[in-house]
């Protein structure tokens, strides 16, 4: 597996998720420390497209060998696609968290919530407490 | 069981550390759950050859001239059909048939046998055959602390152990002595995967260089999540999953360990439960398309619930997810239709001949 990356374009959310936020719409995923604490990932179940996703709830499962885990929503919106490629490759999540190892693009219903994100200097300091 | 400022490290736990191991806690030990991946840790035992660090579990040396029939009373086998040097698997039944543990029992001379007990269990197991020791001629004595213990297992580990150690192994089910890093050892021809393979039973002192040189050998470290992983798929039971002082070796399909005819404690249960049938069964399913089922799940027949998931996973050597459960016997045939519910969501689900995994001939 890669070693730790934490893009500087990325807002984080404390429950290790990412957004990369354009315009109102917004890609989110899971961070490498995330990846790297669950393990292998081999199942992804996504959300449906359509649905509304809550800031700090659960959109979403990934599933290592071992364990499952709830992804949190690192903000509000309406899901207009996921990442249909997971469901043969899921490992994407591990080899490529930020990149083809994206989960779901949504439309932002409350934009503001952004500002509540870290950006990556404050999500690696408490990575590091 | 211990608090996490107990935890206690086998002999290996630095090894472990400096090969970048994810470390759990594990029956009261710190254990190593996986080095490089489940996956490739489980492949590896499949087709070549990985090692497990098992010095967590317990050790019991039985001996004196009581030992057989004391043995005979507290096993649930015929522990008199095991020669000198050889290994049988047993249940360890409680007064209603209830499992206090399984292991195998080892036996090393005519009046001597060493048990591997499982770590969760050994302290509880101890005091139970002491105990029972009472009315027999026989010393039963905690040697845990004697033994590190290394499982290589896979269809390569007997080559590379003989080559790498330079040992002659026993055939499968036998134990022999055997000299390792120059101080006497056990070899014993068991393991928990379903491959070929075997145990070592070594001085704790000598450990860190014999695990060096088997790595020296390319035989892959392994841990706790392929050891599961591996023996799920092969179907065997794992205590506090599938065996429980609660339920008894006939409804966990462990009757073929079971000897009555020896009266040991607890036979008078499993004979009538051999007889009567039991209310529920432990069966293997496999779940027919998306979704890993989780220990804990509910089995569900359209709107009841018909069973418990005890063990459950996504089985690296199918792709799938697959896992035992507990299930009304009724509905315990191989191919039946279920669904286990999996935080919410309903997975088709069908039940299936064990072991879910066999290898290709």
């Amino acid at each position: 597996m890669s070693d730790a990356t934490y893009p500087e374009d990325l807002r984080y959310h404390e429950e290790h998720d990412w957004a990369r936020i354009e315009g109102d719409q917004a890609t989110l995923g899971i961070t490498w420390y995330a990846q790297d604490s669950l393990g292998e990932v081999v199942f992804f179940d996504p959300p449906e497209v359509g649905a509304t996703i809550q800031k700090d709830s659960s959109y979403a499962e990934v599933e290592s060998v071992k364990a499952v885990s709830d992804v949190i929503a690192p903000l509000s919106g309406e899901i207009l696609e996921v990442n249909d490629a997971l469901q043969d490759s899921p490992e994407k999540v591990n080899e490529d968290p930020y990149g083809d190892g994206w989960l779901v693009k949504v439309r932002l219903t409350s934009p503001e919530e952004a500002e509540t994100l870290l950006g990556v200097q404050e999500y690696r300091k408490m990575l590091d407490r | 069981m211990t608090t996490d400022a107990a935890l206690r490290h086998t002999p290996l736990y630095e090894q472990h550390v400096e090969l970048g191991a994810k470390i759990v806690p594990f029956a009261g030990w710190e254990m190593p759950v996986t080095y490089e991946g489940i996956r490739e840790e489980h492949s590896a035992v499949r087709r070549h050859a990985g090692m497990f660090d098992v010095s967590h579990m317990g050790q019991v040396e039985v001996e004196g001239p009581g030992a057989l029939a004391f043995l005979q009373r507290v096993l649930s086998n015929d522990v008199a059909k095991v020669a000198v040097g050889g290994a049988q698997y047993s249940c360890l039944c409680n007064e209603e048939g209830g499992v206090i543990d399984d292991l195998f029992a080892y036996r090393l001379g005519g009046d001597r046998f060493l048990i591997v007990t499982n770590a969760a269990n050994h302290e509880t197991d101890l005091a139970w055959l002491g105990r029972q020791s009472r009315a027999f001629d026989v010393l039963v004595r905690d040697v845990a602390d004697r033994y590190a213990m290394l499982a290589v297992q896979g269809p390569h580990a007997r080559g590379v152990v003989a080559r790498a150690l330079g040992i002659e192994l026993p055939p499968r089910f036998h134990v022999s002595h055997v000299q390792i890093g120059r101080r006497p050892a056990l070899a014993c021809g068991t393991g928990y995967t379903g491959e070929d393979g075997v145990e070592l039973l070594l001085d704790p002192e000598v450990s860190t260089p014999i695990w060096a040189e088997l790595l020296d050998a390319g035989v892959v470290p392994c841990g706790l999540g392929a050891r599961d992983t591996l023996r799920l798929e092969v179907c065997y039971p794992l205590h506090g999953n599938e065996l429980t002082p609660e339920r008894n070796p006939i409804e966990a399909g462990l009757g073929w360990c079971c000897k009555e005819e020896t009266h040991f404690i607890g036979a008078r249960t499993v004979a009538e439960a051999r007889a009567d049938g039991t209310a529920e069964k432990l069966v293997a399913f496999k779940i027919e398309g998306q979704g890993i089922p989780r220990e804990g799940n509910s089995v569900m027949k359209g709107d009841e619930q018909v069973g418990e998931v005890t063990s459950g996973t996504f089985s690296p050597s199918l792709e799938i997810g697959a896992g035992m459960a507990y299930v009304r016997s009724e509905l315990a045939e191989v191919g039946t239709e279920l669904e286990i519910d999996v935080r919410g969501k309903r997975r088709p689900a069908r039940i299936a001949s064990k072991p879910l995994y066999a290898k290709r001939s």
